[in-house]
């Protein structure tokens, strides 16, 4: 799932001066299951920004509301009778929800209250850990199911690097050794010989490094789209 | 483009490592500006007393003058230079750019490094590149050499750079049981030669070794073994409990402190004195142990800021002059 974090309560107040009258936004599908972004969470985040206008005497009234995903546009609609009233939309969904939002309301100013941070799991209560970048072109198969894109802090393909020690990686103590993890469950598997083999330079064009990206699948597209990509 | 029938680079490391002599590398930091006297100045102390001597990039993140450009002041000062180039701060593109460009200005050794992460440089918040790993540069400099073509497969024209081709290894790094196998992966890539991080612990690494002859390894490619001097009992005490991968004996350690025990505390030159002594000594013991071990094709001195040491170690561990190998005399 994407997981998310919310920016500091001083952040948002300075993103929000100037603004009387806000609509905050949760979304249901990620950020709820990983505490950031929810109906919960905009309940907190609007009474604590409503307090801290009260303290510093710039008022700012704060709406709540939430839909169930943000990032389909579908789910905004119900929001557009409302959008009059208020002087931006604050989006306590990811990334892609902020800018959902911005592409419905094209008039309206819409702010982040969430950092997305990554694309990972939760690996015990309250912890989140990285587990995919996204690259477009998976090597899982080759690594034993443990990901040296997002886990290795080098990204390498031939890992592990010298500064491995004691199962962990060089950039601190909390951080496993991706590839002393990988290692060792292929080798349990008895996969060594596959580990030997030089892996060759990867191409990253499917990643974020060859553009934007955009998948079309025209076995779901509706005839009349099909009409304008033809055009 | 090769150099000749035998030789892939013709550098002097090459021919001193083709004649079967044990070769010798020291190290130079370049500075954190850009001041080339400080270069010349550390050539002036290895000169004659190494083979070759190499030039961190940006070593643990720092930035500091060009590797390529310092191993250009080098070349001008008749010392051959090792450059070293990380994957952390350079794509394909530009490694192959910067290799192009660092044969044309004559050099002719390369180390292949993945890099230290920036998180413990001074540009923390730096975005890293890390397009390929240093096993495949590896093999990406070699293809260029030997078979002419870029990492896309198109032809060099006239043929690729002339280099001799390294990497580095940790043999105290974990998981300690693999380390001899990446070594071995380094070998299948391509690498000539092979500098190891700093030796302490003997008999760990004799352990190495043995597993790296059993492999075959040492026939494949050339490995030098890293020392360094010791420069205090702090330094030794630091390194000991401190440095990650690192794994410094206590009998090291005590000898050290040992030697300052009837120096008064506030004589601080006698102190420093006897513990760069003895930092010495026990450097010149290593590189005695380390040639005895099977494999072992050289040494790695590195006495960064302290390069004045070199030459007591050269000589005590009896390893100069340095031999001059014409080209034709390598078979």
């Amino acid at each position: 799932m994407i997981v998310a974090q919310q920016k500091p309560v001083s952040d948002l107040k300075k993103m929000l001066d100037g603004h009387h009258k806000v609509l905050a936004v949760g979304c249901g599908t990620c950020v709820t299951v990983c505490f950031a972004g929810g109906a919960r969470e905009v309940g907190v985040l609007a009474t604590s920004l409503r307090m801290a206008g009260k303290l510093d005497g710039t008022p700012l009234e704060v709406d709540e509301t939430s839909v169930q995903r943000q990032c389909e546009v579908e789910f905004l609609e119900p929001l557009a009778e409302r959008m009059a009233d208020y002087d931006a939309i604050l989006s306590l969904g990811c990334g892609i929800g902020v800018q959902s939002l911005a592409e419905r309301f094209p008039d309206k100013r819409v702010l982040p209250a969430l950092n997305t941070s990554f694309l990972g799991r939760p690996t015990e209560q309250g912890v989140w850990e990285e587990r995919c970048q996204a690259c477009g072109n998976c090597i899982l198969d080759l690594t034993g199911g443990i990901c040296p894109v997002s886990r290795c802090a080098k990204q390498l393909m031939n890992g592990p690097c010298g500064g491995s020690q004691d199962g962990l990686c060089e950039i601190d103590e909390t951080t496993p050794c991706a590839w002393q993890l990988i290692w060792e469950r292929v080798d349990r598997q008895g996969g060594l010989d596959r580990l030997m083999e030089v892996q060759p330079p990867r191409d990253w064009s499917a990643s974020r490094d060859g553009g934007p990206r955009r998948i079309t699948r025209d076995d779901l597209r509706l005839p009349h789209d099909n009409d304008d990509a033809s055009e | 483009m090769l150099v000749s029938e035998t030789m892939k680079s013709g550098s002097n490391l090459e021919r001193v490592l083709a004649a079967g002599h044990f070769a010798v590398t020291g190290e130079i930091g370049p500075p954190k500006n850009h001041d080339a006297e400080i270069i010349r100045r550390k050539a002036g102390l290895l000169k004659g007393l190494v083979d070759a001597a190499n030039v961190t990039d940006n070593q643990t993140a720092i930035v500091r003058l060009s590797s390529i450009a310092a191993g250009v002041i080098l070349v001008a000062e008749g010392l051959e230079p090792i450059i070293q180039m990380t994957c952390r701060d350079r794509n394909r593109l530009a490694i192959q750019s910067d290799l192009l460009g660092a044969a044309a200005l004559g050099i002719r050794n390369l180390l292949c490094l993945s890099g230290d992460h920036q998180s413990h440089g001074n540009h923390p918040g730096a975005k890293n590149v890390h397009d390929i790993d240093s096993i495949q540069m590896v093999a990406m400099v070699k293809a260029m050499r030997d078979d002419g073509a870029f990492q896309c497969g198109e032809d060099i024209p006239g043929g690729g750079p002339p280099m001799f081709v390294g990497a580095a290894a940790n043999p105290f790094a974990d998981p300690a049981t693999l380390r001899p196998q990446r070594l071995a992966k380094k070998a299948a890539a391509g690498a000539d030669f092979i500098q190891t991080q700093l030796v302490y612990d003997m008999d760990r690494f004799a352990e190495y070794m043995k597993r790296v002859v059993d492999l075959g390894v040492h026939e494949k490619l050339s490995l030098l073994a890293g020392v360094g001097p010791l420069k205090s009992a702090g330094m030794a005490r630091y390194m000991r409990d401190r440095v990650p991968g690192m794994i410094v004996p206590d009998e090291y350690v005590a000898r050290m402190e040992g030697v300052v025990t009837d120096i008064a505390k506030d004589d601080k030159p006698a102190r420093t004195a006897a513990w760069r002594a003895e930092g010495i000594a026990i450097c010149i013991e290593q590189i005695e142990q380390l040639r005895a071990i099977e494999g072992v094709a050289g040494v790695h001195i590195m006495a960064i800021e302290w390069e004045e040491a070199v030459a007591p170690i050269v000589e005590g561990a009896v390893l100069g002059p340095r031999p001059v190998v014409p080209e034709e005399n390598v078979a």
